[in-house]
């Protein structure tokens, strides 16, 4: 099942991280685009981190907040000279509050596309069992 | 300075200078002007926002185009115009799915540039890489600068 909207993009500054009071990062810092859904068993992150690369991000999660951090490498070359910019390349910062409990053990990560993918499967709750009370 | 202290209470460990500019930021910022930074730039409005640059021997178009396939994406070159254009899927996740954020869109693009020279239309690349798009443009002979010797 695909997406049936044909709407037209509309052209977005990127936001910048709006309290860099503690950031370490050198060069500007931005908010990546982020879809968070949830099923029963997992919660599913999608951002949109363009000129990442898979070894220069970065994925923490430490009690129930998860961070990520992807930080660009300088592309061009070295005696380009700018003639008209319309948007600024730097790092992406995004961190959130995880409500569930998550198996850490099976997080997966993908980057494809500059669209990082990340799973994150619910720790499996124990069943329920019925117990019959013998008499005897 | 009281606002400021709402914001970055943990605030005592650095310079006075690195304060001030902290401050100027922060202000431009609040007052949404920003001197020389990403604020105050005029962008053409249009989706994908564009960087162009230029070597002595090519002009470089570049284009963030996250999650978009290279079969998606439909380049065109016709004398100094360059047409990028294409579309952005992103696959629906069926209706049994609760959302905490939706703020990636999709949707159709067609951006047309300018370049700001004669360039040679039959070699033009374009590459995709990480959603980054790069086409490069070679320039004409007659726009390339050449060296002179004095002699």
């Amino acid at each position: 099942m695909t997406d049936t909207e044909t709407k037209e993009l509309q052209a977005k500054e990127k936001t910048q991280v709006a309290t860099p009071a503690e950031q370490t990062m050198p060069g500007i810092v931005f908010t990546p685009a982020v879809d968070i859904f949830e099923t029963d068993k997992e919660i599913t992150l999608l951002a949109d981190i363009p000129g990442v690369e898979a070894k220069n991000l970065n994925i923490d999660l430490r009690d129930d907040t998860l961070t990520f951090t992807g930080v660009i490498e300088p592309f061009e070359g070295p005696d380009e000279e700018d003639i008209l910019i319309e948007y600024e390349v730097g790092s992406y910062y995004r961190q959130f509050t995880l409500s569930e409990v998550i198996d850490q053990s099976k997080i997966d990560a993908q980057l494809n596309d500059g669209v990082l993918r990340l799973h994150l499967p619910k720790v499996e709750k124990a069943t329920p069992r019925q117990i019959t009370v013998k008499t005897g | 300075m009281i606002l400021r202290r709402i914001h970055y209470p943990t605030f005592n460990l650095r310079s006075t200078f690195e304060e001030l500019e902290r401050m100027r930021s922060e202000m431009d910022r609040l007052f949404g002007q920003a001197t020389g930074s990403i604020l105050s730039r005029p962008a053409a409005g249009v989706f994908p926002l564009i960087n162009l640059t230029e070597d002595k021997e090519k002009f470089y178009v570049r284009a963030e185009l996250p999650g978009v396939k290279a079969d998606e994406l439909n380049i065109s070159a016709t004398g100094k115009n360059l047409t990028i254009s294409g579309e952005r899927k992103i696959a629906s996740r069926g209706n049994d799915v609760r959302y905490h954020r939706r703020e990636r869109e999709a949707g159709k693009f067609s951006r047309a540039i300018a370049l700001p020279g004669d360039v040679e239309v039959d070699n033009v690349e374009a590459s995709l890489v990480n959603g980054v798009l790069t086409v490069s443009v070679p320039k004409a002979e007659a726009v390339k600068p050449k060296q002179i010797n004095v002699k």
